[in-house]
């Protein structure tokens, strides 16, 4: 089992003899050069900021998965889904990406070639016996380069009363994933509105084509880089600017 | 009415403005169109009467026989979700409320619900809030069906079944109006527990509403269980089983009418529902009648569910029990609303607590009120039983004031798939009863 495998981290030494200080003073570099997620504490970039914070740097977390054990019934379905994809020649590993054992959920994130192999499985093995998708939501991740688009996907299993969640992820340039819609035919609708909004290609499926938006507009409203829009509103000689000029706490 | 050749591909296009079909017959008969083809493609909606809201629906029928159903959606979308991503955790709850506007409870409580477990603290929500909630969304519960038996009614010609159905309806706004002080888009449930405590008469009103419900309910009964005519338009009409069910993502009344007790208050409980008595109606007759009857049904069972939830909220209770908010200063709202001389505010006491009193409240209510909470990075899957069937709430967080992501798992957009299977070989009057008998509201398909 190789739930353990330690995210997607590259330039990680192995097999070096036990140096602490040389660990920690590489673990440090490669700290440092990790992208930097945010800047500040308050949102503010003037001189208004007098918290002492203003010089914060947050760099975006390592991706690490989950160590065993996971808790709850993950352990029996990570090790029921190894067995069952063993059985169709894919090896636990290179099938699932990382393992999240997070707030009471389980997230495994599976890498595209092996989606629909996987589904497959969790469909139709008794053991896991996923019955329901309840559908697919996009999230965009543009400081996650080369898998800025990701699609979740949330998994019910009637028989053994389970939930579990699969995520996929796609680069920009190449926003392709496999279409879900020959294992769970509710995705259908799910995968156009997916495209609709975040742009993802679900090669395979039946006809993708906008569902929410018209059928001519440009671009694809739910990514981070598209507008909100909106005007400034005038009340008794005051402006409000629109929502996402207002100040942002991030 | 003309008949008008547009390109080859489209064939010749109709255009019917009611109250002209013989027209319609006699030119196509006239232009001689595709001699023994029978085949006709009609556009219903997006603003037909029946279509609940918005709703398209391309049909292709040879005679009255149904042989091709497309729904078409997105005439109500809203970017909900990505307005939401603009605002503060706490001020979600205003725009989610509004999606599936028949059950706007549903929705608070769902992303309410995800925000709790993505801030660890679903265990600390006080005791009386859970149960508040569970109280508003039985009532809910109770709308919400009474809206689509009456509509289900007037969808098949019968007013009397609207007009009663409508009436009894309100019955349960006025509720919602003394509780939350609106008929809708209530913004009553929020991160942390509900916006204030139920005021004072609230028991009393729900305990009538609770005694004289039964009997409405019953008369709502005695109209249609056994109509004949009601039955013959309903009974095996608008087909899907398990099978089919389980492979369109199909859930709620549907699911359950084909013999399957899933429901999520029981198969996996969240705001205290498995400490409340109660059944899971089924049936097993996988048509548009057995909709229909777990409705009723089910809302006799959320009456009971009512019923305890009064008893426990008029209990005697200890003195730090009456929080209906989270203890948590930097998480849960600060004010309790009041009702003063100039009409529903802030409330007068903790205006005085934090100008006069206590400088770390001033903070706090400040840093709230314009900032928000921060919540942990991560995301969360919280679902809960709708009227419709399962309203899951996927929100992800960066760490930041604002939602990263929220996405709403509406039931009625994934119930509004199974048309086609339902449809599709029967008769185009027979389309009116699968609709209403999937309930879908538009608002929470496009959101």
């Amino acid at each position: 089992m190789t739930g353990e495998k330690a995210g997607d981290q590259p330039g990680k030494p192995a097999g070096e003899a036990p140096d602490a200080v040389g660990d920690a003073a590489l673990a440090g570099r490669e700290r440092l050069s990790e992208q930097v997620a945010r800047t500040g504490m308050f949102g503010t970039e003037t001189t208004g900021d007098t918290s002492g914070y203003g010089g914060l740097v947050v760099r975006r977390p390592p991706a690490l998965s989950s160590p065993r054990p996971y808790g709850s019934y993950f352990d029996d379905l990570a090790d029921d889904l190894g067995r069952s994809l063993e059985q169709a020649g894919v090896k636990f590993g290179e099938a699932i990406e990382r393992v999240v054992a997070d707030r009471g959920e389980l997230t495994f994130q599976v890498s595209r070639e092996h989606l629909t192999t996987v589904a497959g499985r969790l469909r139709d093995d008794p053991a896991l016996a996923f019955e329901l998708c309840t559908g697919v939501s996009g999230v965009h991740y543009p400081a996650d380069p080369g898998r800025e688009l990701h699609a979740v996907y949330h998994l019910v299993s009637i028989t053994h009363n389970r939930r579990l969640r699969l995520e996929a992820a796609a680069g920009d340039s190449d926003p392709h994933l496999p279409t879900m819609v020959g294992v769970y035919p509710t995705c259908d609708w799910h995968e156009r509105e997916t495209w609709d909004f975040f742009g993802l290609i679900f090669d395979g499926h039946p006809a993708l084509t906008r569902i929410e938006m018209p059928d001519d507009w440009k671009g694809h409203p739910q990514r981070k880089d598209y507008p909100l829009g909106g005007i400034p509103v005038e009340y008794r000689g005051a402006t409000v600017p629109p929502p996402d000029e207002r100040r942002a706490y991030e | 009415m003309t008949p008008r050749t547009d390109a080859e591909a489209e064939g010749r296009v109709y255009n019917v403005g009611g109250q002209d079909w013989d027209d319609v017959v006699a030119a196509a008969d006239e232009a001689g169109d595709r001699p023994g083809e029978e085949r006709l493609i009609v556009n219903m909606g997006p603003q037909h009467p029946s279509t609940h809201g918005v709703l398209r629906l391309i049909l292709t029928l040879d005679g009255e026989t149904v042989t091709e159903l497309r729904p078409v959606v997105g005439y109500l979308h809203t970017g909900i979700e990505k307005n939401m991503e603009f605002r503060t955790w706490t001020q979600g709850v205003t725009f989610c409320t509004r999606m599936d506007y028949l059950s706007p409870l549903f929705n608070e409580a769902a992303f309410s619900l995800a925000t709790e477990r993505l801030l660890g603290i679903t265990d600390a929500i006080p005791e009386r809030a859970s149960v508040i909630r569970v109280l508003m969304m039985e009532l809910n519960r109770i709308s919400s069906h009474l809206m689509a038996i009456a509509t289900f009614g007037l969808e098949l010609g019968a007013t009397t079944v609207l007009l009663n159905g409508l009436r009894e309806r309100e019955k349960v706004l006025d509720l919602f109006e003394l509780i939350t002080g609106l008929r809708m888009n209530h913004a009553y449930i929020r991160p942390g527990g509900v916006s204030q405590d139920l005021p004072s008469g609230a028991i009393e009103k729900i305990r009538e509403f609770v005694g004289v419900m039964p009997g409405l309910l019953g008369d709502l009964r005695k109209l249609l269980d056994a109509n004949p005519v009601y039955l013959a338009r309903t009974k095996d009409i608008a087909f899907l089983d398990l099978a089919g069910c389980m492979t369109l993502g199909v859930t709620g009344p549907i699911l359950r009418s084909t013999g399957l007790p899933w429901d999520l208050r029981k198969s996996q409980p969240y705001c205290g529902y498995e400490t409340y008595e109660f059944d899971v109606p089924v049936q097993d007759t996988c048509d548009a009648y057995g909709r229909y009857l777990v409705r009723m049904d089910e809302m006799e069972q959320s009456l009971r569910i009512i019923e305890q939830c009064a008893d426990r909220l008029a209990g005697r209770r200890p003195a730090g029990d009456a929080r209906v908010m989270i203890a948590d200063a930097k998480i849960g709202w600060p004010a309790q609303l009041a009702l003063g001389p100039d009409g529903l505010g802030n409330s007068p006491d903790h205006i005085k607590h934090i100008m006069s009193q206590s400088m770390e409240a001033l903070i706090h209510h400040f840093k709230l009120v314009t900032e928000g909470f921060r919540v942990p990075a991560g995301q969360v899957y919280a679902a809960v039983e709708s009227p419709r069937g399962e309203l899951g709430c996927h929100a992800v967080s960066d760490g930041g004031t604002r939602p990263y992501r929220v996405h709403f798992r509406d039931p009625s957009f994934a119930n509004l798939q199974a048309l086609p299977a339902m449809c599709e070989g029967g008769m185009i009057a027979d389309v009116i009863a699968a609709v209403a008998s999937t309930d879908p509201v538009m608002g929470g398909v496009d959101r």
